[in-house]
């Protein structure tokens, strides 16, 4: 028999806590819903929207009653629990119905707090909550003229702005002395009030309301403590919220402001679990909304038995759901000592930016009027990068907006909708507002899954953050750090590396099992990277699984959009000789490939070769001592060399025999993205090193590393790593810097995002001042090589056993 | 056995891997899955035409190499949210060996080549 679960709640936090649930143990338990509004779950955080006629109630429904029995779910709708009693382990309804639990989440929210001041009972004070609330504002803005918001924070502003546009004449009373003052400093609420006054809001600030006056049982004005009157049909109240925790705290269960849980989400009760707004984690509570989602992943990881994900709270960050009005906010930003304040304004343009820094990481950030850095100062906060490198690049954001057609705009709200977001994939910026709202999508990889947007290149995906950010307001938060790797398990990248090591697991089937993989063999996005990470933790035993490769990586070529592939061999260093051009043309000719060219890495590539020609045509290529170029692989690529002092009449080294070197140290290394080197004999930088993973650009004293570059996608220049005087120090860092990369950076992470990750500070730490680690990760390098430089080219064109991966099964014929 | 060619065996195909078999310019995909279960599906993605046979097989799914569109091995549909259909072919394993049955395909009747 199935155990029994029941919910009480239907809003946000407890059905994402069973779809989760649902996700890893779908017949685990019998499942009964309660929630106390008429309706299915709704997107909350799209009232707003509502309010301002922008979205209707059907746009923002998440689950209908048709999911909830499609699963075998019970919902008891428009009924609300009074009673839990604990030592029966039931739920009491108002209507007297009971639910019998083995299991209770408690995902009851919170509760607007209601100003007590006389007149509030009245007709016509509303709170700003649920889908009620919005039907009596707009059935207000219908009837009446005159509106009062009392609260000048996110909820107060946002159902002002939804009023005003529903034709009312809003005044905002604020307590404080400037707007939003727990997300914005004074400079960036003076800015915000001088926006909102213009499109029509009044604020009366520091205004107390002392009385709400009413006629005839309806509210006719409002009273301050001055004494002051303002007259009004309607008054919101939006000054806050508190965790909703009144049935807990009834039933004995341990409350403080909400329902203490521990890292689990399971409260003093062994058997009642509790996320969302009602809940208190480590002291905290949270009003947002992206909090749960990182909680309902770990209930619902504990409720299915995998017991072993904890929750340790959520940063969040804050934007204002107002159309147009582009402000982001995060962090404690209001300085004090030891801090630093970064700070650009230009009022005429309504831009202002404020970075508090502190021990050189990032504490906090208010930006306004341009926002497009958000989420990268918000992931560089959360992951306390040591940001001391980047500080003077800090203000003038990560840039990363290159080839997209978007050419370069940061604002993503004064778009139009047919604006071009995803250059890769042809998605407009309207086709994603309507997937978010139309299919209630919350992070990234449920816009790439729905709209394919950001899921190609890449370089679009600050805007589509920021696109849900604007749409979802306040409640979007970027990607949590320690997302699992994919949908087939919970883990994270970092703790399958990490648990490969401590545990010595050395077969895929090993990791899956330990670590309790929820697909039988993973899919094509964990198990490339899992083969990875155990080729490089143990590179003298593990046996490389070819059905866990691309087929690129499987086949040794490049597949091309008919199916064929393109092949590019070796030329060490860019350098390449009579015999060798005369066997590329004799291979060309011979097998009749009808496109050659010259590659960005100073290669050769044969394109359009059929599949079953590759080995014929690597053993002609073979004959003339030519090997693999790994032009396809997740490994090294290319060193990519001037002619230097050999022939030029500026070089200072001989950096092309110095490429070659370098070439020849590390061809066949297989790393977690694609790395291309480059070596300049001066620096004029004819080979283009500083737009490479590592570039070495040589002077008259010696060489200059460079790291982290990236030519493509996103151009990213070089950081300077050091300065060294021998060919030998030049290997020894290269070699380091690839193995830390390998052991370090997460699968399909290039160089330049893995070091915008952790910091070049910390790149730096482990290279330059360790030259013991280095040494260490030198010699690790060289050992792992070892294994790795076996030309499989060679290989496949030799031996029988790899023909299955070329040759058709069989060939049948037409009658 | 009418409509029924036998393909291959299973043990030419690699576990979680694919083989292809060529019908003039008929491509069909052959895929193992973990649990020896054979599929047989056109060599062509609905999404913009990639060889499926060259994806990574996991479950009873397969991921286009081209764009990663994932289909599912037995009906063919691709996996939501992503929409379309590639062609399948009914197939049956006899003693180790893979038939399929190919007769409904339009242009004429195939004849196996080893019979």
């Amino acid at each position: 028999m199935r155990k029994k679960l029941v919910v009480i709640g239907n809003g946000m936090a407890g059905m994402r806590t069973i779809e989760e649930l649902l996700d890893r143990a779908p017949d685990a338990y019998a499942i009964t819903v309660f929630g106390d509004e008429p309706y299915g779950n709704y997107n909350r955080i799209l009232l707003s929207p509502v309010l301002a006629g922008e979205k209707t109630i059907g746009e923002i429904m998440l689950n209908d009653d048709a999911w909830y029995s499609e699963r075998g779910i019970v919902l008891r709708k428009g009924k609300k629990i009074v009673k839990i009693d604990r030592v029966r382990h039931c739920a009491v309804a108002d209507d007297g119905e009971t639910a019998e639990y083995d299991r209770l989440l408690v995902a009851t929210g919170s509760l607007p707090i209601i100003l007590p001041v006389p007149g509030a009972e009245l007709d016509g004070v509303t709170s700003f909550r649920n889908i009620h609330d919005v039907d009596t504002m707009l059935e207000a803005s219908r009837r009446y003229d005159h509106a009062v918001v009392i609260g000048g924070g996110l909820l107060g502003l946002e159902a002002a702005n939804g009023l005003m546009k529903n034709g009312m004449d809003v005044v905002v009373v604020h307590l404080m002395d400037t707007l939003m003052e727990r997300q914005l400093d004074f400079e960036a609420g003076a800015l915000l009030r001088a926006e909102l006054e213009e499109r029509g809001l009044k604020f009366l600030m520091q205004g107390k309301t002392k009385q709400i006056v009413g006629e005839n049982g309806h509210v006719r004005a409002i009273r301050l403590e001055t004494g002051e009157e303002i007259p009004t049909d309607i008054v919101v109240m939006a000054i806050g919220i508190r965790p909703n925790i009144e049935l807990a705290r009834r039933a004995g269960v341990y409350c403080d402001r909400g329902i203490v849980v521990d890292d689990t989400m399971l409260t003093y009760d062994p058997r009642i679990y509790a996320v969302g707004e009602c809940a208190q984690h480590r002291g905290k509570t949270y009003g947002l909304v992206a909090p749960l989602f990182e909680q309902a992943r770990v209930c619902a990881n504990h409720l299915a038995h995998k017991a072993f994900a904890s929750y340790r709270g959520s940063l969040t960050s804050t934007k204002l759901k107002v159309t147009g009005v582009d402000l982001f906010s995060a962090g404690d930003f209001s300085g004090g000592p030891g801090t630093h304040e970064i700070l650009l304004k230009d009022a005429q343009a309504g831009i202002y930016k404020k970075i508090v820094v502190k021990n050189d990481r990032i504490a906090g950030a208010v930006l306004y009027g341009d926002t497009i850095d958000g989420s990268w100062y918000f992931g560089l906060m959360r992951d306390g990068v040591n940001v001391a490198d980047m500080r003077r690049q800090l203000m003038h954001g990560q840039a990363q907006l290159g080839d997209a057609g978007h050419g370069g705009a940061s604002a993503v709200i004064s778009m139009p909708a047919s604006a071009e977001i995803c250059g890769c994939n042809g998605v407009c910026k309207g086709a994603i507002v309507d997937a978010i709202t139309g299919k209630g999508l919350f992070t990234l990889e449920d816009v790439r899954a729905h709209t394919k947007a950001s899921s190609s290149c890449g370089s679009c995906t600050p805007l589509v953050e920021q696109l849900l950010a604007v749409t979802l307001g306040s409640d979007y938060s970027t990607t949590p750090a320690e997302k699992p790797m994919c949908g087939c398990t919970d883990h994270s990248h970092d703790a399958v590396r990490k648990a490969i090591v401590a545990n010595k697991l050395k077969s895929l089937s090993e990791v899956m099992r330990f670590l309790e993989w929820k697909t039988p063999n993973g899919c094509h996005s964990c198990r490339p990277a899992v083969n990875y990470y155990l080729l490089c933790a143990w590179p003298d035993e593990y046996a490389d699984d070819a059905q866990s490769r691309y087929i690129n990586e499987r086949a040794h070529a490049n597949i091309q959009k008919d199916g064929t592939f393109s092949v590019v061999p070796r030329m060490w260093g860019g350098l390449t000789t009579p015999a060798e051009l005369r066997a590329i043309a004799d291979v060309a000719d011979k097998f009749a490939i009808p496109t050659v060219k010259v590659t960005g890495g100073q290669r050769i590539d044969l394109l359009g070769v059929r599949k079953e020609q590759l080995p014929e045509v690597w053993a002609d290529l073979a004959k003339a001592g030519m090997i693999s170029g790994h032009a396809y692989s997740k490994g090294l690529r290319t060193v990519k060399t001037c002619v230097g002092s050999e022939w030029c009449r500026f070089g200072t080294q001989d950096s092309t025999d110095l490429g070659v070197k370098l070439e020849k140290m590390c061809w066949g290394s297989w790393t977690p993205h694609k790395v291309k080197l480059a070596v300049s004999g001066c620096p004029r930088n004819c080979a283009e090193a500083t737009i490479k993973d590592l570039g070495v650009v040589c002077v008259e004293s010696g060489y200059e590393i460079h790291v982290g570059g990236n030519g493509g996608v996103k151009i990213r220049v070089t950081d300077l790593l050091a300065k060294v005087a021998s060919e030998e120090e030049v290997r020894e860092y290269t070699s380091a810097y690839i193995q830390l990369y390998r052991e370090q950076a997460r699968y399909l992470e290039r160089t330049a995002h893995w070091i915008e990750r952790v910091g070049l500070s910390y790149v730096k730490e482990k290279l330059v001042d360790d030259p013991d680690g280095r040494k260490k990760l030198h010699a690790r390098f060289l050992h792992s090589q070892k294994f790795a430089q076996i030309d499989p080219w060679a290989e496949r064109a030799r031996e029988k056993a790899y023909e299955r991966e070329f040759r058709p099964m069989k060939e049948l014929e037409r009658i | 056995m009418r409509g029924w060619t036998e393909i291959g065996a299973v043990a030419d195909v690699s576990r979680l891997g694919a083989r292809v078999v060529r019908c003039g310019e008929l491509r069909i995909a052959v895929f193992r899955a973990e649990d020896d279960r054979v599929f047989a599906l056109e060599d062509r993605c609905p999404h913009k035409g990639g060889p499926l046979s060259q994806g990574i097989v996991h479950g009873c799914r397969v991921t286009c190499p081209l764009h990663n569109m994932v289909i599912d091995l037995g009906s063919g549909h691709a996996v939501a949210p992503d929409e379309g259909q590639a062609r399948t072919f009914p197939v049956k394993v006899i003693d180790g060996a893979i038939w399929a049955h190919l007769d409904d395909i339009p242009v004429a009747r195939v004849k196996a080549v080893v019979e």
